[in-house]
């Protein structure tokens, strides 16, 4: 094949807003980073100078990927998320421990993060599974065997421990529910988070109430002909005030204090100005100070270099996980907005691209991609801007990183890949 | 369905992201730099300016006053007992000041000690680097060269929340002036700080200058200012009004220039400096009795008396209702309707200069009539006599450069309508302003202006305590531009005859000072007050206003003595004993000094609060 096929089929808006993220991801880590007496850019031993290594990477990486033949990825997709899972296992015995966490092998040069690998070893992995011709997910036995290839990789995950990054293959159910998993699987699912948080912010006695209104409403505006059926309405009733009521139990007598606090400062449960006071000096610093950090930015934002917070490292991780509050700090209203809307761009531009492919294989692992870029940029910026409680996930193409960058850039750029190569399948 | 679920997510993600984003960045921002943790103002203060007399004589400067200062957590194990002999605290007090100091802030500085001793000072210093957390701060505190003129210098104090919410310039814990010329010449005064912007990290660490210094700034050297007042004859005046109250306003009617500006009873300046300002400054402001803080000399507004007689006088020349030569006949009084007004001059037939001498209330009832009658109406008559008085800035703010004041009073029409009714009053019901009593009052300040003009045949500058700022002389155009009165002044001649004829032959003969040529008038003024809801008689007030040399004026000055009975009793002697003291620079007559000295007025403001019955207008000398 040739390369010029390749730039010719290549999806450029994708890769646009892809280079525009990661150029404004490494400018922003540049400031956050940045101290007087170290200016320079190529400087290996700065973190700035790291990442602009790893940007080059990147380029050599996606050279590979395009290179490779497109079905290269589904044949060994298999063999690759066996790799990362043995990856995985090998940390338990060579890992090395970075602030308190067991997530990375020592290469030297830099840490390898083989958690990040997995998230493109078992989108692979899944997008092959659900298109193989002889799976069908309305089978409970198929719907198992999708649980644990998503289910492994987090499991071997949250021992290091790494909640964050366990939760984001969660993500990936999406794929499933794409492919014809029932949607009130969905449906309960988020009706228990609904449940779970009105029982914490108002009680069980007011979710006991919102459900008989609900009931209520529903009996006004059913059709006259609808038969109610009453054992499974009163099961549902049921099973749901016991639900919230373990809810209390299992907060006040399961959960340690420190989840409690992430609980009650993510749904602002604390209205003692002392507690939150020192709330905020504690579990809540870091959403306080990068909500701040974002704040003072204002519309305009102070400038590149001239954000003050930023320069005093009031925002820990600011490099990393809150890489966002240099973005909001620096370049204001005007900067997050603009990331918000690539983002969006971005998402929906794959969103219409795996529903262009013509195979299954391509629109699954599309499908996965999306997931996860999604969830890392939903949790990410949710918690920085203090909508959702504090799971160190980092934003994909702008957090300092350079495990994260490198696949995140493969993940992307295998599917760009797959979609060039869309109209020559089967050749 | 499963299409575009996907994709709505992402929408409505993106969505709620901008919200929150717009709440933060747009709704939550403020723009007030010192709520940034990250950066901290550095201040540099400049020294205040001193203030001089007119003679360039010290009124007041700056003292350096030193505080032993603590930052709790970087304090290391001491010899304490040592350390405690050294700054002059004793062990227990010394270590739970520390423990306090802890509790208000590890981080911060506390005061250990306060405002030491310069031998303290000189003693600490040297050996204080042996003490880890301990140092040294240098401030500067107001000293008063003088225990006089309070009222006049003002004081600073620690600026308060209105202030901080009024001008962005101050900070907590900054003083500012608030009396006085300390208020008035703020400004000037206090410079301006200098700020020094720091970058500061999450540790509260110095990590370099914010933006390079671009926005710091350096300090601006208050200015010294010289001001009016003559140190030596304000310091007389207050000895002089030694247990009275009451004041005194002295102006060089040349200039406008006050002379002096005396209340009493004062204070000493000094009380309201340093640790124990706050005990102070309650105890004299919590005197509601003889209210030291009240500055009588441009707050109290008495009825003026007989010396407004002489405006009255030339209101009736220059509308030429009278001559000098016009004569009316006193029969002890005279009359209004059938009603008899009482006057002290003797009786006979009276000309304008004895009028004014003898200070005959008949003569000027006639005066005041005979304006009025000039016109159709009588609010034709009393637009035109309003207009006259108002010229000598009587009834209306001066416009000087003191931080209060009262504007007195002289009524007019709509005054006079709304208390009586349109059309039902007329010169005859009004009649006492033409002695200075009735509905006429003026501020001791007002009073002294109103002698000026005289003094000056007809003009006067508004009067004013500033005299240099950094050792130049004012242009303010204000002050020094000429104020005309509404009266010509060939009319000014028959007055000041008159006055300089209450020296030498009228009511205030037995004040007069050898040397000297004094023109003056007397007041003695009938004053009220209500006692267990009763409308009762005090001892009079009185005044007494003055100007000297008569030819080519060099002082002129007002003197009102609550409660001093006639004119020339307290105030006339006092007046007299000041144009001395200006003029000559020492007193001739001593045995009259002492007994103004010593002789107080406490019996008199006593009587009121006795809750006995009492006699006024006692004659006791």
């Amino acid at each position: 094949m040739s390369g010029k096929n390749v730039l010719k089929r290549i999806d450029w808006p994708s890769i646009f807003i892809y280079m525009s993220l990661i150029a404004i991801g490494w400018v922003n880590i540049y400031s956050s980073t940045f101290s007087e007496a170290n200016p320079s850019i190529f400087n290996f031993g700065t973190l700035h100078g790291k990442q602009l290594f790893f940007v080059g990477a990147c380029f050599v990486a996606i050279i590979l990927i395009m290179a490779l033949k497109a079905n290269f990825y589904e044949h060994f997709s298999s063999l690759i998320y066996v790799i990362s899972m043995v990856s995985l296992l090998g940390l338990f015995l060579f890992g090395k421990t970075v602030a308190g966490a067991t997530s990375w092998y020592d290469l030297g040069f830099f840490n390898l993060q083989p958690s990040e690998f997995a998230k493109v070893a078992t989108a692979l992995a899944l997008a092959k599974y659900l298109s193989d011709i002889q799976t069908d997910i309305k089978r409970r036995k198929d719907q198992l065997a999708t649980l644990g290839i998503i289910l492994l990789p987090a499991i071997l995950i949250i021992p290091q421990p790494d909640p964050g990054s366990a939760l984001v293959f969660f993500a990936l159910i999406f794929v499933v529910f794409r492919e014809g998993l029932p949607l009130y699987y969905l449906i309960i699912g988020l009706l228990a988070i609904l449940v779970f948080v009105t029982t914490l912010m108002f009680g069980t006695i007011w979710v006991g109430i919102a459900l008989g209104l609900s009931i209520v409403l529903f009996y006004l505006l059913k059709k006259k002909k609808f038969k109610v059926p009453i054992f499974p309405l009163i099961l549902v009733v049921v099973v749901t005030i016991l639900f919230s009521l373990s809810v209390n139990f299992v907060f006040n007598n399961v959960f340690e204090q420190r989840h409690r606090d992430r609980f009650s400062l993510w749904l602002r449960l604390e209205k003692d100005p002392n507690k939150l006071e020192q709330i905020r000096k504690t579990i809540g610093y870091n959403t306080y100070q990068s909500e701040k950090a974002i704040e003072s930015g204002g519309f305009s934002g102070k400038g590149f270099l001239e954000g003050t917070r930023t320069k005093g490292d009031f925002v820990p991780e600011q490099h990393s996980d809150y890489i966002f509050s240099t973005v909001g700090e620096e370049w204001g209203f005007v900067g997050t907005v603009t990331i918000v809307i690539l983002f969006t761009l971005l998402l929906l531009r794959l969103v219409y691209l795996a529903e262009r492919q013509k195979t299954a294989f391509p629109r699954m692992y599309g499908y996965g991609v999306i997931s996860v870029l999604l969830i890392h940029y939903f949790i990410n910026i949710g918690m920085v801007i203090g909508i959702l409680p504090t799971v160190g996930i980092p934003l994909p193409f702008i957090s300092y990183g350079g495990s994260g960058l490198l696949f995140f850039t493969v993940l992307l750029f295998i599917f760009l890949k797959l979609d060039s190569n869309r109209l020559k399948e089967g050749i | 369905m499963k299409k575009v679920l996907l994709s709505s997510i992402i929408l409505i993600i993106g969505i709620t992201f901008i919200g929150r984003l717009s709440y933060l960045q747009i709704f939550s921002f403020s723009t007030d730099q010192l709520d940034d943790p990250a950066i901290k103002a550095i201040y540099d203060y400049p020294e205040r300016g001193y203030i001089y007399d007119r003679n360039g004589k010290l009124l007041v400067g700056n003292d350096p006053a030193y505080d032993v200062m603590v930052i709790p957590r970087e304090v290391k194990p001491l010899d304490t007992l040592e350390f405690c002999n050294l700054i002059g605290l004793d062990k227990e007090t010394f270590v739970k000041k520390l423990k306090r100091a802890r509790v208000y802030s590890p981080r911060l500085p506390s005061v250990i000690v306060p405002q030491l001793s310069k031998e303290d000072y000189g003693r600490l210093q040297e050996k204080m680097r042996h003490y880890q957390g301990f140092y040294i701060q240098k401030h500067s505190l107001r000293y008063y060269d003088t225990k006089s003129a309070a009222n006049v210098l003002g004081y600073i104090s620690e600026v308060n929340n209105r202030d901080l919410a009024e001008n962005p310039y101050y900070v907590q814990g900054e003083l500012k002036g608030r009396t006085g010329v300390e208020k008035t010449y703020e400004d000037t005064l206090r410079g301006k700080k200098g700020v020094q912007w720091i970058q500061k990290d999450r540790f509260n660490r110095d990590i370099g200058p914010y933006k390079d210094g671009a926005l710091d700034t350096p300090p601006e050297q208050g200015k010294e200012i010289s001001i009016t007042i003559d140190k030596a004859l304000q310091e007389y005046g207050e000895l002089l009004m030694n247990g009275k109250r009451g004041g005194i306003v002295a102006i060089e009617p040349s200039s406008g220039e006050i002379l002096s500006m005396i209340s009493g009873p004062t204070y000493d300046p000094s009380l309201l400096v340093g640790r124990q300002r706050s005990k102070n400054y309650t105890e004299l402001y919590y005197d509601s009795i003889a209210k030291p803080t009240w500055d009588r000399s441009i707050l109290a507004e008495p009825s003026p008396g007989s010396p407004f007689k002489t405006l009255n006088a030339l209101v009736a020349l220059q509308e030429g209702v009278m001559t000098p030569n016009t004569k009316v006949r006193c029969y002890n009084g005279f009359y209004v309707g059938n009603v008899k007004r009482g006057c002290h001059c003797g009786g006979g037939i009276r000309d304008m200069n004895s009028g004014i001498y003898k200070s005959c209330n008949a003569y000027f009832a006639s005066t005041f009539r005979n304006i009025y009658d000039k016109f159709e109406t009588t609010d034709e008559g009393m637009d035109i006599w309003e207009k006259h008085m108002r010229s000598f800035g009587l009834g209306g703010y001066l416009g000087s450069d003191i931080h209060t004041g009262r504007p007195g009073r002289i009524p007019n029409k709509a005054f006079y309508d709304r208390w009586y009714g349109d059309n039902r009053w007329a010169s005859s019901t009004i009649i006492s302003n033409s002695i200075g009593q009735g509905e006429v009052a003026a501020t001791p300040i007002q009073l002294a202006n109103m002698t000026a003009a005289i003094a000056n045949r007809g003009h006067y500058f508004t009067p004013h305590l500033i005299k240099k700022i950094d050792g130049k002389d004012i242009t303010v155009p204000k002050f020094t531009e000429l104020r005309q009165t509404t009266i010509d002044r060939k009319h000014f001649e028959h007055i000041v005859q008159g006055m300089a004829d209450v020296y030498n032959k009228g009511t205030a003969k037995w004040v007069r000072v050898p040397g000297i040529e004094i023109a003056g008038k007397t007041g003695t003024v009938e004053n009220f007050t209500i006692i267990d809801s009763v409308r009762t008689q005090l001892t009079d007030h009185s005044v007494f206003i003055a100007f000297a040399p008569v030819i080519k004026p060099k002082i002129a000055m007002a003197v009102y003595i609550e409660n001093g009975y006639y004119g020339s009793r307290y105030a006339g002697h006092i007046a007299s004993l000041m144009i001395e003291k200006y003029i000559k620079r020492e007193i001739t007559r001593k045995d009259l000094e002492k007994r103004m000295l010593e002789k107080t007025l406490e019996h008199e403001y006593a009587k009121p609060l006795s809750g006995e019955e009492f006699k006024i207008n006692e004659y006791e000398w």
